[in-house]
């Protein structure tokens, strides 16, 4: 297997926009609508989910000789839900707001598409630096993609921005920045279910827009052999059928 | 105390899995073109649900309680629940080849439902009863199957629309979803 010769600056920053997981390749949909209430529980996921990332994806590397190809699956799952555990640990031993307020979803970090899409695409692949520096990438791109939709929801939604950041920096008499006008009528929607889901289709059309790119009809296929989502993919139906 | 028509109901309508707590988004955005895939995901993964949590729930208050090691949850119950979409798998492509020709496609998917696990774990950070775990289990599946059945048919007609070349596709979609669940949100407080 040809091993990746890209510059490692370019692992890294590929992840950051061009290819970032959440607004371009539509991964890991669930947190980046769920945990965005706030700006600051974006920034606190995104920072564990590259934690978690980081982890899984230099282990991974490592082991990627000695992991038998027909048990990688689930050799690949033991390691990424250690990490999450891990991360658990952390969270609520040092920061427990955060905690508290990402709370189910920080277990399901292990079922991240993002994780596992990296573990079977890059790190079964690459080396361990060239690895390290995906996952930094990919983690501070998804990060980015949540603390964009956590402040639009949060400044329309509840008209204030970054509120809980002092939590989560440590700082105890942190205010949040109130935003004239917005924080009179805040659109209680945007805080609730349904204004996730419209942020974020927003968001991606104006990437779409400054992208200046064919909008993604179907979400990006490299084949269907590497493709951890060949399952439900509607091509192979259709070419089946 | 709770009755199980309160959970059921409220696993289904008031906390939708998909539309109020975003579990199982993937499949609800990509298994939802077709109708008969969507309702076909929908009883794979209400099926899964209910076995996932017969399974997870002995074990963690049988194992892992008794023996101080709750915080092994996430690892075992991630692989009882791989573990055993194979194992449905490969006894359904033995004993029941039409149900498996149906459901084949979306079993390996369901390992990496954030649903199924969320569903497991939610019921130990309730602390339901083992017969509560099981109906609220099969109301986030049915509710999970509801949501992906009336979204099929809204992006049905959304094929047919005239849409903005910027907004075509996934956001038109997620667009279409924010509506369904503002729908959706006229559900709540009725079982409060």
């Amino acid at each position: 297997m040809a091993e990746n010769k890209t510059p490692l600056i370019k692992e890294i920053s590929k992840g950051i926009i061009k290819e970032n997981p959440t607004l371009v390749m539509l991964l890991g949909m669930c947190p980046t609508l769920a945990v965005t209430t706030q700006a600051s529980n974006g920034i606190g996921m995104g920072l564990a989910t590259t934690f978690v990332l980081l982890g899984s994806n230099i282990v991974i590397s490592a082991l990627r000789k000695i992991i038998p190809d027909k048990v990688r699956i689930p050799a690949f799952i033991v390691i990424i839900a250690s990490f999450v555990t891990l991360v658990g640990f952390l969270l609520e031993g040092f920061v427990p707001p955060l905690y508290e307020s990402l709370g189910i979803y920080l277990t399901l970090i292990t079922v991240n598409c993002i994780i596992f899409g990296r573990a079977e695409m890059f790190a079964s692949k690459n080396n361990v630096i060239a690895s390290a520096c995906d996952a930094i990438g990919m983690g501070l791109g998804f990060t980015l993609a949540l603390f964009i939709m956590g402040s639009v929801r949060e400044i329309i939604g509840s008209g204030q921005w970054l509120a809980g950041l002092g939590q989560l920096v440590g700082i105890d008499d942190w205010k949040p920045i109130s935003i004239p006008f917005v924080s009179d009528n805040p659109m209680l929607l945007f805080i609730m279910p349904a204004g996730g889901f419209f942020t974020l289709g927003m968001i991606i059309a104006m990437v779409n827009k400054l992208a200046n790119r064919k909008p993604p009809q179907e979400i990006e296929c490299g084949g269907c052999d590497n493709c951890p989502m060949s399952g439900k993919c509607d091509k192979k139906e259709e070419k089946a059928s | 105390m709770k009755t199980l028509g309160v959970i059921l109901l409220s696993a289904m309508l008031t906390d939708n899995f998909v539309l109020s707590k975003f579990m199982g988004i993937c499949p609800f955005l990509g298994v939802s073109k077709k109708l008969d895939s969507a309702s076909g995901m929908g009883i794979a993964v209400t099926f899964v649900m209910i076995c996932a949590t017969a399974v997870t729930y002995p074990i963690h208050y049988g194992i892992l309680v008794p023996n101080g090691l709750e915080y092994l949850d996430t690892v075992v119950f991630i692989l009882v629940i791989a573990l055993f979409v194979q194992l449905v798998e490969i006894a359904l492509k033995k004993m029941l080849p039409p149900l498996y020709k149906s459901l084949g496609v979306y079993l390996p998917l369901i390992t990496t439902n954030c649903a199924v696990l969320g569903v497991t774990v939610l019921n130990i950070d309730n602390g339901y009863s083992f017969l509560d775990s099981l109906v609220n289990a099969l109301g986030g599946g049915l509710g999970f199957m509801l949501a992906l059945v009336i979204f099929s048919g809204v992006r049905k007609k959304l094929e047919y629309a005239d849409i903005p070349e910027t907004f075509k596709g996934v956001p038109a979609t997620l667009i279409a979803a924010s509506i369904v669940s503002v729908s959706f949100m006229g559900f709540s407080g009725l079982f409060s």
